[in-house]
C-alpha cells in the first residue's frame, strides 16, 4: 500500500540515472493510472480555458518579453525591490546557496525563539532540503498545503510541482490520514478527507505563529511579494503568524505590479485549468494591526546566477512554475516525477536542475525526453525547453567524451563511426552494405528481426525491426538514372 | 520544374520504397528529379544525442550540396526540422559567416514532402488511388516544428478509396525520439504501449506519417504483437494508382 512513491530520492547529488529511476514506477500500474489520470483531467481543463482565450498568443508574447526583459536587467530589479521592501519595514537577505538560506532561515527562527513553523507550498523550501535541516536542528516543520499535508505525512516525496501529491489516490490519502492522525473510522469520502486535514490544520493555525512561504513573483517596483494558492491555507499563513520569512528564487522578480495582470491570467490557466486561481495574496513589508508584524525576505541564487551567465540558457530562468510542461509531456506522463530525482520533474525540471547542479550531477536529465515539443507549445512564457535540451545534451557529451570508460560505449563507438560513414557517401554506401550482411544473419525468414546484441537489444525488447532491403535507395537509382523511362514502372 | 530529393540516410538504407514513391509520384505530377549521389545525412541524429561538432559536419556538407539546388525535397518532418530549427545555431555557434549566407539562400527552397505538392506545386489531388482504411499518425515535428497543420489530410481527402479514421489524441508522442528509443528504451516502450492502443482503436489497415522513424516505431511493436496493422509512408500511399498499388499492398 504505502509503496506507491514512498522514499523516493529527490537530491540530483544521489539519485539514479532517469533510465534506471523510471523502472520500479513503469512496473506500478497503480501510480501510472494515477498520474495519467491526475494529468488527464488537469490538460482537459487547461485545453478549454485557454480556448477561450483569443489573445493567448499575445499574452504568452508579452509574459515572455516581460519575463526576459527581468532577467536582463536582473540586478537592477532586484536592489530596486530590495530598496522597496525594506522601506516598507521588510528585512531582505541574500543567499549565494542553499546552506546559507538554510542558516539565515534558522538564525531568524532561534531570534523567535520558535520551535514549530507552518509552512505554504514553496518548491525553494524542497530545493534547498529546509524541512530536514529544521527538523535535525529541533524546529518542527509544517505544512499547510493539503498535497503537501498527504506527503509530509505519509513520509512521501512531491512528484509534480502544482500537485505534488498526484501520484497518490484518495484511498491511499485515508489510509496516510487514518494512520498519521489516528482516525481509524475515516473514510476515503473527499469531504470527509478535507475535514480531517481541515481540523488538523487549524490546532496549526491557531498555535504557530511563525510562518515561512515561497513566492510566485517579487514585484520591484512596490516591493511586494505575491503568493497564488487554491486553498486559503496561504491566506491562513499571512495573517495570523506575528513573523514570515519568504524565501524566493532571485529570478521571481517582475518589473511592475502591473506585469501580474498578465502573468496572474497565464498561470491559473496553465498550472490548474482555472480562470483564476481561488486566492492571491499580495502584501508590502509590514502593515500595524495587520498580519505579521516582522517579514523576512531571503533571495536564493543557488546557482541561478550561472544560468543567468549562459544567453542560450537563460531562458530556463523565465519559468513562473505553472507545470504545464509536464502535463503536457508524454514521457512525465508514464513516468510521473519521482524518477527525475529532483525536487523539479518534468521537461522544466530536466532542464533546471542539471543547471542548478552545475552539470555535475543530473547528466541524464537532458535525455530524458523523445524532443517532442509539447512542453513548449503550452509554456505561457515560451521557454524553448527542447533547445535548452539540446544545449545541455551537448555539454553533457562534451564531458563524457573525455572520460576513459565512454570511449568503448556502444552510443559513443556508433556515433563517432557515423560521423566518419557520413563524410563520404562511398563509405556510407559500404556500410550499407556490409549492414546489410550483418543484420542479415539476425534476420529471420519473415524478413523481420526479433532480436539485437548490444544497444541493438534495447530496440528489440519491445519491437521488431524490418530488415534491411535488397537494394537500397541510392542503388536503385543509380540503376534506373535520372530520365526516366517512360514506358517503365 | 526540377526538384532534388534528399532521400535521408535511414530512408536510404531502410525504406527505399519510399524514394522509389517520392520519384513516381513526383514524375507523375510532370516534376523533374533528381538525386544528388554524394548525400548522406542531415545530421539529426547526433544533434539531438549531443554530438553538436559532428552534426556541424554533416549541416555544412548539406548545405555545400545543395547549394546550386532549385529545389529539395526531402520525405521526412524531423529531418526538415533540424534544417531549419538547429542549422542556424549550429552556424552561428562556430562563426563561419559563408556559410550562413549560402544556408540563408538555401533555406526557403528547402521543403518537407507535403509542403512541397501543396505550397510549391498547389496540389491537392495528386491522382492517387488507395482502398483501404488508413489512419494518419502526426508526427511531432511535422505538426509542432513544421506547422503541418491540415496538409497531409487535404492529401489524404483526395486520394480515390481511402477512407480516413480518426486518431483520438492524435499530436501526442510516438516516443521514438531518435537515440532516446534506446536510451531510455522502457519509458519509450511506455510510450508507445499508450500511442499504439489508439493507434489500434481506429480499426485501420494502415497507419500512415510523414516520418517513417515513428512508423518504424509503431510498425515493429505491430509487427511483434501480431496487431493485424501495416505501416506505410505517406508518399506511397500518394505515389499509388489503380495500375501501380504501393508495394506494401503486394
Amino acid at each position: 500500500m504505502n509503496d506507491v512513491g514512498s522514499h523516493a530520492e529527490l537530491d540530483p547529488r544521489r539519485a539514479l540515472p532517469f533510465s534506471k529511476a523510471v523502472l520500479p514506477v513503469l512496473r506500478n500500474p497503480q501510480l501510472r493510472k494515477n498520474v495519467a489520470h491526475a494529468i488527464d483531467v488537469i490538460q482537459a481543463k487547461r485545453a478549454r480555458l485557454v480556448a477561450e482565450k483569443t489573445d493567448w498568443q499575445a499574452l504568452r508574447t508579452a509574459a515572455s518579453a516581460i519575463r526576459a526583459h527581468a532577467l536582463e536587467n536582473l540586478g537592477a530589479y532586484l536592489e530596486q525591490f530590495e530598496e522597496r521592501c525594506t522601506a516598507a519595514g521588510g528585512t531582505v537577505h541574500w543567499a549565494a546557496d542553499a546552506d546559507e538560506a538554510r542558516r539565515i532561515i534558522l538564525d531568524l527562527l532561534r531570534h523567535e525563539k520558535a520551535s514549530e513553523v507552518i509552512k505554504i507550498k514553496t518548491m525553494t523550501s524542497a530545493e534547498i532540503q529546509l524541512n530536514p535541516f529544521l527538523e535535525a536542528n529541533g524546529v518542527s516543520a509544517f505544512e499547510t498545503d493539503l498535497a503537501e499535508i498527504i506527503l509530509q505525512l505519509g513520509e512521501q516525496e512531491p512528484s509534480h510541482i502544482v500537485v505534488p501529491a498526484l501520484h497518490v489516490n484518495r484511498s491511499q490519502v485515508r489510509e496516510i490520514f487514518a494512520r498519521r492522525m489516528g482516525l481509524k473510522n475515516l473514510s476515503d469520502d473527499p469531504k470527509e478527507l478535507t475535514n480531517a486535514a481541515r481540523t488538523y490544520l487549524r490546532q496549526k493555525f491557531l498555535s504557530i505563529p511563525t510562518a515561512i512561504s515561497g513566492a510566485n513573483f517579487l514585484i520591484a517596483e512596490t516591493g511586494s511579494v505575491a503568493v497564488v494558492e487554491s486553498e486559503g491555507n496561504g491566506r491562513m499563513c499571512l495573517t495570523l503568524p506575528r513573523t514570515m520569512i519568504t524565501l524566493a528564487g532571485i529570478e521571481k522578480v517582475l518589473p511592475r505590479f502591473q506585469d501580474l495582470e498578465v502573468m496572474l491570467q497565464l498561470l491559473a490557466r496553465s498550472a490548474t485549468g482555472e480562470r483564476m486561481n481561488p486566492y492571491t495574496s499580495l502584501w508590502t513589508g509590514v502593515t500595524a494591526g495587520d498580519g505579521p508584524q516582522s517579514f523576512h525576505v531571503v533571495l536564493l541564487d543557488n546557482g541561478r546566477s550561472s544560468i543567468l551567465a549562459k544567453p542560450k540558457q537563460r531562458q530556463t530562468l523565465k519559468c513562473i512554475r505553472c507545470a504545464a510542461c509536464m502535463n503536457a509531456c508524454p514521457v512525465y506522463r508514464q513516468t510521473g516525477g519521482h524518477p527525475y530525482g529532483s525536487v523539479y520533474p518534468g521537461p522544466i525540471g530536466a532542464i533546471l536542475t542539471p543547471q542548478l547542479m552545475q552539470m555535475k550531477f543530473a547528466q541524464s536529465l537532458p535525455y530524458a525526453s523523445s524532443l517532442c515539443g509539447a512542453c513548449y507549445e503550452v509554456c505561457p512564457v515560451k521557454i524553448n525547453i527542447p533547445e535548452v535540451l539540446l544545449e545541455l545534451r551537448a555539454q553533457v557529451v562534451n564531458q563524457e567524451r573525455r572520460e576513459r570508460d565512454r570511449f568503448f560505449d556502444p552510443m559513443y563507438v556508433g556515433l563517432r563511426i557515423a560521423n566518419l560513414l557520413f563524410a563520404k557517401a562511398w563509405l556510407f554506401h559500404a556500410a550499407q552494405r556490409l549492414g546489410r550482411i550483418g543484420l542479415g544473419l539476425f534476420t529471420r525468414k519473415d524478413g523481420w528481426i526479433h532480436s539485437l546484441p548490444s544497444i541493438g537489444a534495447k530496440w528489440t525488447q519491445t519491437r521488431d525491426l524490418r530488415g534491411l532491403p535488397d537494394e537500397s535507395f541510392h542503388e536503385w537509382w543509380a540503376k534506373r538514372g535520372p530520365q526516366p523511362d517512360k514506358e517503365a514502372k | 520544374m526540377r526538384a532534388s530529393l534528399f532521400i535521408t540516410c535511414y530512408n536510404d538504407t531502410l525504406y527505399p520504397e519510399t524514394g522509389r514513391a517520392v520519384v513516381r509520384l513526383l514524375e507523375r505530377l510532370g516534376v523533374e528529379v533528381e538525386f544528388h549521389p554524394q548525400q548522406t545525412c542531415c545530421g539529426q541524429m547526433h544533434a539531438n544525442t549531443g554530438f553538436r561538432g559532428e552534426a556541424f559536419s554533416q549541416a555544412k556538407r548539406f548545405v555545400r550540396l545543395y547549394q546550386e539546388t532549385e529545389t529539395v525535397v526531402i520525405p521526412s518532418s524531423s529531418c526538415v526540422a533540424m534544417i531549419r530549427d538547429q542549422y542556424p545555431g549550429l552556424f552561428e555557434e562556430l562563426g563561419n559567416e559563408e556559410l550562413r549566407r549560402q544556408y540563408a539562400a538555401l533555406l526557403p527552397r528547402v521543403y518537407e514532402l507535403s509542403e512541397f505538392l501543396i505550397d510549391r506545386l498547389s496540389v491537392e489531388d495528386v491522382g492517387a488511388y488507395f482502398p483501404h482504411r488508413v489512419v494518419y499518425h502526426a508526427s511531432c515535428h511535422g505538426v509542432r516544428a513544421l506547422h503541418l497543420g491540415e496538409r497531409p489530410y487535404r492529401l489524404l481527402a483526395k486520394v480515390r478509396g481511402l477512407a480516413l479514421a480518426t486518431l483520438e489524441n492524435v499530436d501526442r508522442c510516438c516516443g521514438f525520439g531518435g537515440t532516446f528509443s534506446v536510451k531510455n528504451a522502457e519509458v519509450s516502450s511506455a510510450m508507445l504501449a499508450v500511442k499504439l492502443q489508439d493507434v489500434i482503436a481506429t480499426g485501420a489497415e494502415y497507419c500512415t506519417a510523414l516520418d517513417n522513424s515513428c512508423l518504424m516505431h509503431l510498425g515493429g511493436a505491430m509487427h511483434r504483437q501480431y496487431a493485424g496493422m501495416k505501416t506505410i509512408h505517406l508518399a506511397e500511399i500518394l505515389a499509388s494508382t489503380e495500375d501501380a498499388p504501393a508495394e506494401a499492398t503486394l
